[in-house]
């Protein structure tokens, strides 16, 4: 039985990285999307494209490892989650979809350009706000019958769906501003001080905002966050996010080229962590706890040898790309 | 009344077989690929890399749109049959999720060096990327027909106190019984398909210029496949089908419109019009006993009909009655291909004979309606079950709400048609450029989907960066 409990905790670090790995790399080049109409020139627009355009793929593939991942190693969550959260995800997906492809068509035609540049930005405004009505949804609690999802297919739509929906846009678009940063030059480096200001700002807000909210929802947030002993641990997080947010506006007023986008990358840790501290050990809030959810240890186990051999892999090798990459994006190299 | 399970069906039917279609091209185009770069290796004839770079353009778009469509699938299952997936999950997860990772393994390690390293990583590591890629592809398609094979003939399970199956021996689960004769048939199917498409491209530009060499090359080459394989393909349907009877013996009545058993020797309905209510085919046209030959391999052997099962278990035979003939017809038509082109071949008019040309055109996309009614006659023809009797598609669905299911469906109609048309569009043209000599490759400065998580080999770094710490 321990045994079983420890692939249990393998497994649900496995997807939570998985996942987090999703949302700060396939991140900043949504947020790219998320700013694509606020870059001024065409030219500039290829540029922020082109800085993207070797690395965005990779960073979709986790994705696809966290919902086959979960599917495997806690069949139970996967049956309650996806339907709670049915029209958001499906929207994610097509956003995605879309967004995907405006990547690669965009190049193919001079005439339909304008059209595949406004399903790249409008494909990345959609998956990011779905994202996170989806986190919001599944953090306000999801109705249950037996073993699946009872509830009805407009339940995810609440106040505070839409909040988290509008922070993760925002928090996107900051990873997207500071990514600019530190990848781009002259006329578009200065638009994207100026957006890495403004998305940072509502960042932060949204930050406050969701986190002000999230103990409201739950008597089981409220105690874990608030009540003593438990606060002088959690009163590390919102410390913490307070300390990033100063060095992040800091930096911005600095003119400072390198540490934006590494700050950004902090503060949505940050977020996470904060996230895991509300859920742990439920993977459907309240309800259902990663034990319960869990596939036999023969399916964990099995699985975990190819994971095992597969993820230091891709670790790798997206290191190498990201290093390779490094530096400034050259507007007429990459396309 | 339409209820959220015929839509989700409905869904679930259109979002695979969009996907299908791409995959099924990709896994045959990258062998192809394969061999191309090996004869080219062996010969030195530049025919072959012109070859090479031409449809290695049309693969990475390809492979793009399997990727993009693929995405969605991970998440069908979850969204639109979340009670299948709690209670086959533990034992369907873990081969899908091997399934990703072949995908995942394959765009980390070998396709940026195929598409763009020919120059940089020297011809024989590049081959080496390029058999990797086909044998990645092949990989992909073993896990997921394991998944849905076990589906349909499911081995190597036990069932626990919440009603989940859990694996019991996992080699009995992924070598289930109808694996190795799905696997088989479904690759060459991959194989065909390509080759007609390659045939039919071939075609196309000879008929508008016969002297092309990369046209002749490329046509020759797909002929030879039409030639070879479909009759071998003939012959892993027909065994394909035997493991049916054996398996799944309704499936094989709705085949075959048996609604009555035949105790002295089934004949052969070549066509009819079958009614489900009435339960028997009408107007049909039968050649007697035949069925029981080709089933039995006796003219007099007895033949159960659905007739001996219970009326809720009967797969909707109208369906499957005419996908599989349409399948059968098809492969039937391949086999003529490969036949008249020996013809033409040993006549010495396999360049000149334009009827040829046009007939080897309009099979062009013959290969992906094959896999298409294939499909369509292996999934209507197990229903009404999602795990061959034992799990009903009707306890499978999500608890969904029919305007929930409708409302995404159409979604999915307007951006697929939207998105993959455009793909479609792009392939067209790439295909409609004459093959030439000093074909190029992939402009490496082109975004591309397919060049995965490591363009980084394949970019130039001099001419992709512009260092300026």
């Amino acid at each position: 039985m321990t045994y079983s409990a420890d692939l249990t905790l393998i497994w649900a670090g496995l997807i939570a990285f998985a996942v987090f790995a999703y949302v700060v790399l396939d991140g900043f080049d949504l947020g790219i999307g998320i700013l694509f109409p606020m870059l001024g020139s065409d030219a500039d627009r290829d540029t922020a494209m082109s800085s993207v355009a070797p690395v965005w793929d990779g960073n979709e593939t986790w994705l696809i490892l966290g919902g086959g991942g979960m599917l495997a190693a806690f069949p139970l969550a996967y049956a309650i989650l996806m339907p709670a959260v049915y029209a958001p995800l499906i929207a994610m997906l097509l956003g995605l979809v879309f967004r995907g492809v405006a990547f690669e068509y965009r190049w193919r035609t001079k005439r339909a350009r304008w059209a595949w540049d406004l399903a790249f930005c409008g494909g990345s405004t959609l998956a990011a706000f779905s994202q996170g009505v989806i986190l919001g949804a599944i953090l306000q609690g999801v109705t249950v019958t037996g073993r699946g999802y009872g509830g009805g297919w407009w339940d995810w739509l609440t106040p505070f769906s839409l909040l988290t929906g509008v922070s993760v846009v925002a928090g996107y678009g900051m990873l997207g501003a500071t990514w600019l940063i530190m990848k781009t030059t002259d006329n578009l480096l200065a638009r994207a001080f100026h957006l890495a200001w403004r998305f940072g700002a509502a960042t932060v807000v949204a930050i406050g905002a969701v986190s002000a909210a999230t103990p409201f929802l739950k008597a089981d947030y409220w105690r874990r966050w608030l009540t003593f002993p438990n606060i002088i641990a959690t009163a590390q997080v919102p410390l913490l996010v307070a300390i990033a947010a100063v060095a992040l506006f800091f930096c911005l007023r600095r003119k400072n080229e390198t540490w934006p986008f590494p700050i950004a990358l902090g503060l949505f840790a940050l977020g996470y962590a904060g996230l895991a501290i509300s859920l742990y050990p439920d993977i459907v809030p309240g309800r259902v706890t990663i034990w319960q959810a869990s596939a036999p240890a023969s399916s964990l186990g099995f699985m975990l040898i190819g994971a095992g051999i597969l993820i230091p892999v891709i670790l790798a090798y997206t290191g190498y790309a990201y290093w390779v990459f490094r530096g400034k994006t050259d507007p007429k190299g990459y396309h | 009344m339409i209820d959220a399970q015929v839509l989700a069906r409905a869904q679930f039917a259109f979002t695979i077989s969009f996907h299908i279609i791409f995959p099924a091209f990709s896994i045959g185009l990258a062998s192809y690929l394969a061999v191309l770069e090996g004869m080219w290796l062996r010969t030195r004839n530049p025919v072959y890399l012109n070859l090479f770079h031409y449809w290695l353009k049309i693969f990475a778009v390809a492979f793009g749109a399997g990727v993009v469509s693929g995405l969605v699938m991970a998440y069908q299952f979850g969204t639109n049959w979340s009670v299948f997936s709690d209670k086959a999950g533990a034992v369907l997860g873990p081969l899908m999720a091997y399934e990703v990772m072949s995908a995942f393994f394959l765009e980390a390690g070998f396709l940026g060096v195929m598409l763009f390293g020919l120059k940089r990583v020297g011809p024989t590591l590049h081959f080496i990327a390029t058999l990797a890629v086909a044998l990645g592809t092949f990989a992909s398609a073993f896990w997921i027909l394991s998944v849905n094979s076990w589906m349909q003939t499911p081995a190597g399970y036990a069932i626990n106190a919440q009603g989940q199956f859990v694996p019991a021996d996992w080699l009995k689960v992924i070598f289930n019984p109808s694996f190795p004769f799905r696997l088989v048939h479904m690759v060459l199917a991959a194989y065909l398909t390509t080759a007609l498409v390659v045939g039919a491209v071939g075609a196309f530009h000879l008929l508008k210029d016969k002297a092309n060499l990369e046209a002749r090359k490329m046509f020759s080459m797909a002929m030879w496949m039409a030639t070879l394989v479909a009759p071998i393909q003939i012959l892993a349907g027909d065994s394909h089908g035997l493991n049916s009877l054996e398996h799944q013996p309704a499936k094989i009545m709705a085949m075959e419109g048996h609604y009555q058993s035949h105790p002295h020797g089934a004949p052969l309905i070549l066509f009819g019009l079958p009614n489900q209510a009435k339960g028997e085919v009408e107007y049909k046209i039968e050649i007697p006993k035949l069925s029981s030959l080709i089933l039995k391999h006796n003219l007099d052997a007895p033949l159960a009909g659905l007739d001996t099962v219970p009326r809720q278990d009967w797969p909707y035979v109208p369906i499957v009655f005419w996908s599989f003939r349409i399948m059968v017809g098809i492969g039937l038509l391949m086999a003529l291909l490969g036949g008249v082109s020996l013809l033409a071949r040993l006549r010495r008019g396999l360049y000149d004979w334009r009827p040829l040309h046009r007939f080897a055109l309009a099979m062009g996309p013959m290969g992906f309606v094959a896999v298409l009614a294939g499909w369509i006659t292996t999934e209507v023809g197990r229903q009404p079950y999602t795990v061959y009797g034992l799990l009903r598609t009707s306890q499978s669905a999500s608890p969904l709400q029919a305007p929930a299911v409708a409302a995404s469906l159409a979604a999915f109609a307007v951006v697929y048609f939207v998105v993959f048309g455009s793909g479609l569009f792009y392939l067209l043209r790439l295909m409609g450029h004459p093959p030439h000599d000093h074909e190029e490759g992939l402009e490496e400065h082109d975004p591309i989907r397919a060049a995965g998580i490591t363009p980084a080999p394949a970019i130039d770094p001099d001419r992709a960066l512009q260092p300026v710490h």
